[in-house]
């Protein structure tokens, strides 16, 4: 009897629950997973004549991510151009990964070595880019690289090159761009995890005969790991659909996903194309996440 | 030649900060420690243990002054090439290894075979009881397990010598006293010479071949417990070790006038040439009631079971505090107010230094 009436009461709970959580939930359905739909109701159908869409099942936009058919002689050839694009994406995001992470390490170490009471002022100094719009951030890097840019002017007139170095519309301008972004992103993270980290246990492997480079490797490494990947996560995902930077930085010709994707929209008049494109984005981003819950699942109470 | 001891400090000197901040925390500390000696710093918390054994650790550089192993100067070394291991008051267990991991990971910087690394390490988890444990995770450990694993972790590259920042304070009472023993076993079983810090002086007393007791920086006393608690060299040594009664008195040549008139004669070893006012000490045990002595009124009694502590008045005024034993009935043979002779033998004494 007593059972039952506490299923009850548990029944009820649980209502009462995902009635209180009814407005999450709303808010989810409406803003996360209908804009979704769409995009995957789109990239199944075919082009319309000008923009938009023909409400016709079609298969041609998952198709044309990965061949082209020829014009001509109506044969099926691999779309290389697309999948240098990807190719790019993924590289320069991959790249943005290791970078931020090179410049980030020492960033993070440093601020969380400070003493204490100063540390809010080297976490708020990191942040403050996000403050300023990302279009004039990522003008002000132009201002940097360009041929008349302070490098170029800066190594000219200290006479190191004679001729300035072309930095811009190139996939070496995207990756500065996307580093300066995407520093705090892996720094914030690093610095949670190494704030966490027991400077004893440095003077513990020193004192064991480890030399510096493996101290660093065998015991500080692996500790801040969570750290490590949560951070790389968090620069790759957006690295990956970045549409400012590339577009900015790296001219017409170097493009990433994002960008090519907002050509599908535009000029390609290719929503379904469009559409397969930000799902293909969707479905690797899901993937990097999985395996990142995988590792950490793994590494987490007894691996 | 002889051989030379394991450890010497000579003159090390250690500031922390500079200008005005500047702390001292060593003073020119000088001390030689055998091989295979079981020697404890003891002093009160800032007197500057810690950084005589991070200095000889060499996680800090000297100021001033030299570091010896057998001999030879290390002060330039860093920890990594140093045959020196330490325990850590924390323990510091590498939280993302297990315990056998942890054990054998000194001897795999130091490139040892992959064999011998697990080897040792199982023989020194079953040096210190833990072979059970050996895959566990540290986290996964009791308090007084991950201590043995850090002295197990400690031991298994056998250095020459082990430093033990008090290693026991984190520990309960009954967990303490077990891990005392057992900490004397594994030093006689090794034979590798303990530099052991603390600030409980039981400690010190039950566990050292020698005690160096320091304050303020600077050692004022090294020797064995036995010499520390008889024969303490000055007021602050006296004072921390055990409990004492101090009295003012007047050495002239060998005859010491203590307060009331009592006067006794002192060896030349105990008078140490010293002429006019002193202070002395008297330990509470070495005093009993007496036909001849010290004058005293009974201030008070205290009941202890084992035995009972019988604070007195002297004619000039000071406290002096005895400890007899208890009568077999239990019954207190002495009463508040009552007048008592406190007698003592003459070796009982111990002239202090200024
Ligand atoms: N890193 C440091 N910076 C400044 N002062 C320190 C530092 N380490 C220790 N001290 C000071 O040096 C003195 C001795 O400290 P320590 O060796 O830790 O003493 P103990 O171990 O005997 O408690 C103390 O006054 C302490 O405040
Ligand atoms: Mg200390």
């Amino acid at each position: 009897m007593a059972s039952q009436a506490e299923e009850i009461a548990e029944a009820a709970r649980v209502r009462r629950n995902w009635l209180l959580s009814a407005p999450a939930l709303t808010v989810l359905a409406l803003g996360a997973l209908g804009p979704l739909m769409v995009v995957l109701i789109y990239s199944f159908l075919e082009p319309g004549d000008y923009s938009g869409v023909r409400w016709n099942f079609s298969l041609d936009g998952w198709f044309q991510i990965f061949f082209q058919r020829d014009i001509f002689d109506d044969t099926v050839g691999l779309a290389d151009a697309h999948l240098r694009i990807f190719w790019r994406s993924v590289k320069l995001s991959l790249l943005t990964t290791l970078t931020t992470f090179v410049f980030g390490f020492p960033t993070a170490w440093f601020i969380a070595t400070q003493p204490r009471g100063r540390r809010a002022l080297w976490l708020f100094l990191i942040t403050i880019p996000f403050w300023t719009n990302l279009l004039i951030r990522t003008f002000a890097i132009m201002e940097v690289i360009r041929n008349q840019g302070l490098l170029n002017s800066a190594l000219m007139a200290l006479g190191l090159i004679e001729q300035p170095l072309q930095i811009m519309y190139t996939d070496t301008a995207v990756l500065i761009g996307m580093t300066y972004v995407y520093l705090p992103l892996m720094v914030l993270p690093l610095y949670a995890s190494i704030d966490r980290f027991d400077f004893t246990l440095i003077e513990a492997a020193y004192d064991l005969y480890a030399s510096r480079w493996r101290v660093l490797r065998r015991i500080v490494l692996p500790i801040v790991k969570p750290g490590i990947i949560a951070g790389s996560i968090l620069v790759f995902v957006p690295s990956l659909g970045a549409y400012v930077t590339p577009r900015v930085l790296g001219g017409g010709k170097n493009m990433m996903i994002g960008n090519f994707i907002d050509l599908q929209f535009g000029q390609g008049r290719n929503w379904p194309l469009g559409s397969a494109l930000s799902m293909l984005l969707l479905l690797i981003v899901g993937a990097a996440l999985l395996a990142y819950v995988r590792v950490s699942n793994r590494e987490g109470p007894h691996g | 030649m002889p051989t030379p001891p394991a450890v010497e400090a000579i003159s090390a000197r250690k500031t922390y900060g500079d200008g005005q901040a500047a702390v001292v925390a060593l003073k020119d500390v000088s001390v030689q420690i055998g091989k295979g000696e079981f020697f404890t710093l003891l002093g009160p918390s800032g007197c500057g243990k810690t950084t005589l054994l991070r200095l000889i650790a060499g996680f800090e550089t000297p100021t001033a002054g030299q570091i010896l192993l057998d001999g030879n100067d290390i002060t330039a070394d860093p920890p990594n090439l140093r045959p020196i291991n330490t325990v850590f008051q924390n323990y510091a267990l590498f939280p993302h290894l297990t315990v056998a991991q942890n054990v054998g990971f000194g001897l795999e910087m130091q490139g040892r075979p992959r064999r011998e690394v697990e080897e040792t390490a199982a023989e020194m988890l079953a040096l210190v009881k833990l072979e059970a444990m050996a895959n566990r995770r540290c986290s996964q450990l009791s308090g007084g397990q991950q201590q043995r694993v850090a002295l197990a972790r400690a031991l298994a590259p056998r250095p020459k010598v082990l430093l033990l920042d008090e290693p026991l304070s984190a520990l309960d009472l009954k967990l303490r006293k077990e891990m005392q023993s057992e900490l004397k076993r594994l030093q006689t079983e090794t034979g590798i010479t303990f530099i052991f810090v603390t600030h409980d002086q039981e400690e010190a007393l039950t566990m050292s071949d020698r005690i160096g007791v320091m304050s303020a920086g600077k050692i004022l006393q090294i020797g064995s417990p036995r010499d520390i608690y008889t024969k303490p060299a000055n007021r602050f040594v006296a004072d921390f070790i055990g409990e004492t009664n101090f009295l003012s008195a007047d050495l002239s040549g060998q005859t010491l006038t203590l307060p009331g008139g009592f006067r006794i004669d002192l060896t030349p070893a105990q008078t140490k040439g010293r002429q006019g006012q002193v202070t002395v000490a008297l330990r509470p045990e070495q005093i009993r009631p007496a036909d001849q002595g010290l004058s005293a009124t009974v201030t008070q009694l205290v009941y202890f079971g084992t035995d009972m502590h019988s604070h007195a008045r002297l004619s000039d005024g000071t406290e002096v505090v005895a400890r007899m034993q208890t009568s077999p009935s239990g019954e207190a043979a002495l009463h508040e107010g009552q007048a008592i002779t406190l007698g003592f033998a003459p070796e009982a004494i111990q002239v202090l230094e200024d």
